[in-house]
């Protein structure tokens, strides 16, 4: 853009500086011509009219009327070509002296130019030796030589003082030849005409008459000497744009003399915009991204700073986390201990004689103490696994009985609440694994008492199979879909029932009868190959396991779905006030079964249930190492009932399943019938048709099953039974429920059930007391009298026996029977009294205890017993053992509950309470047997 | 002789329509197998031991229920829970069953139910007071005329 103004700039100058020259030319050269003329003129009326028609007034006349023609003559003169012998004459004639410039007389010459004929405005050289002139005398030889018009050198003019130059024109006398020689010339020459030509004046005129006048600087220089520039017009200390000048050559017609004109601008360029904005926005841009490259700089230093600060805060934050862990850790522990005083010496007050008031205080006390030390190990837990510092045991444990302890935990609870609880656990599942029993435990126990907690009616359901299976579930399960789904849909009075354990909806439908029966038929269909695949499953030293629990409480809302494994996060706020309980389980839970290498994750639907699953690795156990390692709590179920044949009618696939399951524990074999009158035609117990058929020992009728079914069905049962005439053939037929009335207990018996229910939920251990107690009898019946009445007596004779029971005529005839298998039986009418007997040193070799007893019951009185016994045994191994304490190396009276409602005493509570068993009351021989032969088995032998 | 055996026909017919008509059960046959020299009087002393206690017992239970107004139920329900237990362990059937539904109505807290089955405890408990005294004298007679007591199976 630059340039191109540039180029304009300069084709303009150019352009005027050509004009201004051109027009200086023709002007000068009009100028010259009629000088030219002139010469001619006085050539015509001076020399070739004889005499002459011009003189000094007629010349200036000419000459000042024919001035116009001569604008930038200032004026013109002839002068006469004189040589030294004619000066005399010339003098003479004229009538005055040749002068030479300086007005003086002129010195003696070879020639002379005296001026004869002048314009009148240049008067004043008349008579003056033109000659005498440096300038002039070269002017003129050089005109009369070349014939032409020549110029002189600018110089100062003498009238005016302006720079001009003289223009000089020879006059010849004679005609010259065509090619005249230089001689010829000289020898024709007559004179000389002269004009002072203003240069000044004319280029100041010529200037002032064209356009842009202002804008540009003109210099006119004779460069006839190119080293020494004679300046013509222009002043030298004018100066203009020196940065852009343009010259023009000038011809005035003296080939000898050279000029030029020299045109510049007068003021610089103006800068252009353009230049003006670019370099403003070139500015602004270096301005910008400057001030950004400041901004990011600044940025970066802010969060490199902010990212130090980070660093520390995340260092400290972690710091201040391991320290709280480390706090929680020291606190729960330090607190525990005093607790632990706390709680022993509430017991040893209970101990003492208190008032009905007190006690309660006292009991209130020891109960939250027992809360807050549950609540403690459960944060220490926590702090624990944040710390990392929580290990998982390996060792082995039977997980189906621990399923079993944990289900008795809530049994109470669950069938308060008229909820079903049940456990299912895949015949796949070895029966030992390698793991930490404890933490199982706890994580099963969460789960569960989670569920409990929040399900108001339908069920709560325990699963437990090899986590490889899900995958052809889920595959048969689509199969399923494809093939129309359910044929066989469950209809119960109408209403849509869905097929899971209790009929209630569950959340996850994993659990459901569709996909629950293609588990356990894909698990009977490998049945057969099982025995191929053991070999290679035994290879793998691990087996992972799939555990779920599932309910049909209330489930979580989804809000709060994301936060369940967060510690001491409940769903809302209101969830701790209505069902108590931190918040803190699920975490830890959570924790745990990562820590067994699991992962836990759950499916809830509001209002409808929540199905919690978690998968878990187990190692497996080694066959070989079975039986050493059986740990002492794991029940011994009894191998009495295996290979006997039983039907479950049950209406729900679900539930019979893990009734089947349940059985097939204790070595039964379990057909199910979805309903009596299937069950009858299945069994075959009508009439002739037994051929072929089943025949089942055992018939378990499910309550709801049992009330649905019609009147008849059962009454067939009953005609058949009676019918049959030989009675031990007949099977037995147990119900089972989840709760029972007495008024429905009575119209069973009534239909032909035994005394015996099987309450919910079941358990192996459970199950097998109650067949023990319908069997049993039944068995004595057909065996006639029992032959362990005399090994009983072996067993019990001659020890010594506490019976301790309130109700006197119970404690009579316990005592009767014990006596009168040789055992010496004293009796204690409460728990106290039996206290009392038991203080150390005490001679009884086992102890009856009736849990149900006012005051203190069976429970609490064995627990104040070990109580003594822990601290006897520890003074014992602290310091010098007494005599009579020598001879046994530690106090551990063996405590038998008795009661009257097998079912209803759990195992576990006895367990837990320090108890080693229990009988049932009124005693049975068997029974007895059983209970009593773990703890003397080895005595009698040692005693022989 | 023909006393004694008399007398034996007719214990063993009595004890056989004691089991059949339901007033005792197999545990009272245990509580007779019981008896043996060492204790010779052991079936007498437990039951007479069981009438006290029965008695006792249906007593409390009448004085409780004899408020119109706000009846301890949980003590009725402690004495018929008592009584329940004596009678299962000697074997008497009926009162057993009646402390059965005894015990269901002391749950739902009915009155009206629970003087009723008073009513037929007390009943139950004279009618087997009556039929194990004729019992007991029947053994002593046998015993009287130098003879042993039938076990009766």
């Amino acid at each position: 853009m630059d340039a191109d103004n540039k180029v304009r700039r300069k084709e303009v100058l150019s352009s005027m500086c050509d004009e201004r020259a051109r027009m200086l030319q023709d002007q000068f050269s009009v100028s010259v011509n009629h000088v030219h003329a002139l010469a001619i003129l006085i050539s015509t009326f001076h020399y070739y009219k004889n005499p002459s028609a011009i003189d000094q007034e007629t010349f200036a006349e000419y000459t000042a009327r024919t001035a116009f023609e001569r604008p930038l003559l200032s004026g013109v003169a002839y002068a006469e070509r004189v040589v030294h012998s004619e000066r005399e004459e010339f003098e003479r004639q004229h009538g005055w002296t040749i002068k030479t410039m300086q007005r003086e007389p002129s010195p003696v010459r070879d020639e002379y130019a005296p001026v004869i004929l002048s314009q009148e405005t240049v008067s004043y050289i008349e008579s003056l030796d033109m000659m005498s002139g440096e300038e002039d005398r070269e002017n003129i030889l050089r005109a009369r030589a070349t014939g032409k018009a020549v110029l002189t050198n600018p110089f100062r003019l003498l009238g005016s003082h302006h720079l001009g130059v003289v223009l000089t024109f020879p006059v010849y006398k004679s005609k010259l030849p065509t090619r005249p020689t230089v001689e010829e010339r000289i020898e024709a020459t007559a004179g000389y005409l002269g004009g002072a030509f203003d240069v000044e004046s004319l280029v100041e005129n010529l200037l002032g008459q064209l356009a842009g006048n202002q804008a540009i600087l003109v210099h006119v220089y004779d460069i006839t000497n190119s080293s020494d520039h004679l300046i013509m017009y222009g002043h030298q200390d004018e100066d203009g744009d020196l940065a852009l000048l343009y010259e023009s050559k000038l011809d005035f017609g003296d080939p000898f003399r050279k000029h030029t004109m020299i045109c510049r601008y007068h003021q610089k360029a103006p800068t252009s915009w353009t230049a003006l904005t670019t370099a403003f926005l070139f500015f602004v841009i270096c301005l910008l991204v400057g001030y950004i490259l400041y901004g990011a700089a600044i940025h970066i230093v802010k969060v490199e700073d902010d990212f130090h600060e980070m660093q520390e805060l995340k260092v400290r934050a972690e710091a201040a986390d391991v320290a709280k862990s480390q706090f929680l850790a020291t606190v729960s522990h330090e607190i525990r201990t005093p607790m632990n005083g706390i709680l022993g010496m509430l017991a040893l007050l209970l101990d003492t004689d208190l008032s009905s008031t007190q006690r309660d205080y006292a009991q209130t006390a020891q109960v939250c103490g027992k809360a807050l030390i549950t609540l403690i190990n459960e944060v220490l837990d926590r702090a624990k696994i944040e710390a990392g510092k929580l290990e998982m045991e390996t060792v082995p444990f039977d997980l189906r009985s621990i399923l079993d302890d944990v289900l008795s935990l809530f049994s109470e609870k669950s069938r308060n609440k008229g909820v079903e609880l049940a456990v299912f656990v895949s015949d796949k599942v070895p029966e030992m694994v390698m793991g930490d029993p404890g933490r199982f435990r706890q994580i099963i126990t969460n789960l569960v008492g989670n569920s409990v907690k929040f399900t108001e009616r339908g069920h709560i359901f325990v699963k437990v199979h090899l986590a490889e299976n899900t995958k052809p579930v889920a595959d048969t399960k689509a199969e399923n879909c494809l093939n129309g789904g359910s044929d066989d849909s469950v209809l119960l009075s109408g209403a849509h029932q869905f097929k899971t354990l209790s009929g209630y909806e569950a959340a996850d439908e994993r659990n459901s009868w569709d996909s629950f029966k293609n588990l356990v038929s894909y698990e009977e269909s490998r049945y057969d190959a099982s025995i191929n695949m053991t070999v290679a499953g035994e290879t793998s030293q691990s087996v992972s396991l799939m555990v779920s629990v599932e309910d049909t409480g209330i489930g979580i809302p989804l809000i709060a779905q994301d936060r369940v494994f967060m510690p001491f996060m409940q769903a809302d706020s209101s969830t701790s006030r209505n069902y108590g309980g931190t918040g803190i389980g699920l975490s830890i839970t959570k924790c745990l079964v990562e820590l067994m290498g699991g992962h836990i994750s759950f499916v809830s639907r509001p209002q409808v249930g929540s199905t919690f699953s978690f998968t878990a690795d187990f190692g497996r156990c080694k066959k070989a190492s079975f039986n050493e390692t059986k740990k002492p709590n794991t029940e011994d179920l009894p191998s009495s009932f295996r290979g006997l044949k039983a039907m479950v009618v049950d209406g729900k696939p679900v539930r019979a399943s893990v009734t089947r399951y349940h059985l097939k524990r204790l070595g039964m074999l379990a057909e199910v019938a979805s309903s009596v009158k299937r069950a009858v035609s299945a069994c075959g117990i009508n009439g002739s048709s037994c051929g072929s058929k089943i025949q089942p020992d055992i018939i378990l009728v499910e309550k709801d099953s049992w009330l649905s079914g019609e009147d008849g069905d059962l009454s067939l049962l009953m005609l058949d039974r009676k019918q049959n005439g030989h009675m031990f053939k007949l099977p037995k037929m147990i119900l089972l429920a989840t709760n029972i009335t007495n008024a429905e207990l009575e119209k069973a018996k009534a239909a032909g059930f035994a005394d015996t229910t099987i309450m919910k939920p079941m358990r192996a251990s459970m199950v097998a007391a109650c067949l023990q107690q319908v069997l049993g009898i039944w068995k004595k019946r057909q065996a006639g009298k029992d032959t362990q009445n005399g090994s009983l007596r072996s067993l019990l004779c001659g020890k010594k026996i506490l019976v301790v029971d309130d109700n006197m005529v119970n404690r009579r005839v316990a005592a009767g029977a014990l006596k009168k298998f040789g055992a010496a039986v004293e009796c204690a009418e409460s728990g106290k009294a039996a206290l009392k007997l038991l203080q150390i040193p005490h001679s009884f070799d086992a102890c009856f205890m009736d849990i149900q007893m006012p005051e203190m019951d069976g429970f609490e009185a064995t627990r104040r017993l070990r109580m003594m016994e822990s601290q006897a045994n520890e003074q014992m191994n602290g310091g010098d053992t007494d005599e009579g304490l020598a001879q046994k190396s530690e106090w551990h009276v063996p405590i038998l509950a008795m009661t009257a409602d097998v079912i209803h005493a759990t195992y576990d509570k006895c367990l837990k309470c320090g108890m080693d068993g229990y009988v049932s009351k009124p005693f049975e021989e068997e029974n007895l047997y059983q209970a009593v032969a773990k703890f003397f088995k080895v005595k009698p032998i040692s005693d022989s | 002789m023909n006393i004694v055996n008399q007398l034996q026909r007719q214990f063993i017919d009595f004890s056989t329509s004691l089991h059949r008509e339901g007033f005792v059960d197999d545990q009272f046959t245990q509580l007779q197998k019981l008896q043996d020299e060492n204790s010779p009087d052991f079936v007498v002393e437990v039951v007479s031991l069981f009438f006290e206690d029965c008695e006792k017992l249906i007593n409390n239970m009448a004085r409780a229920l004899e408020q119109t107004q706000g009846v301890d139920f949980k003590q009725v329900d402690a004495s018929v829970h008592q009584l329940k237990g004596s009678s299962s362990s000697i074997g008497a059937m009926r009162v057993k069953n009646a402390c059965i539904s005894f015990r269901s109505f002391c749950e739902a807290q009915n009155r009206e139910g629970c003087l009723r089955c008073l009513q037929q405890v007390t009943h139950e408990y004279s009618l087997l007071k009556n039929k194990l005294q004729t019992l007991f004298t029947l053994e002593q007679q046998i015993l009287a005329a130098g003879g042993s007591i039938p076990v009766v199976d």
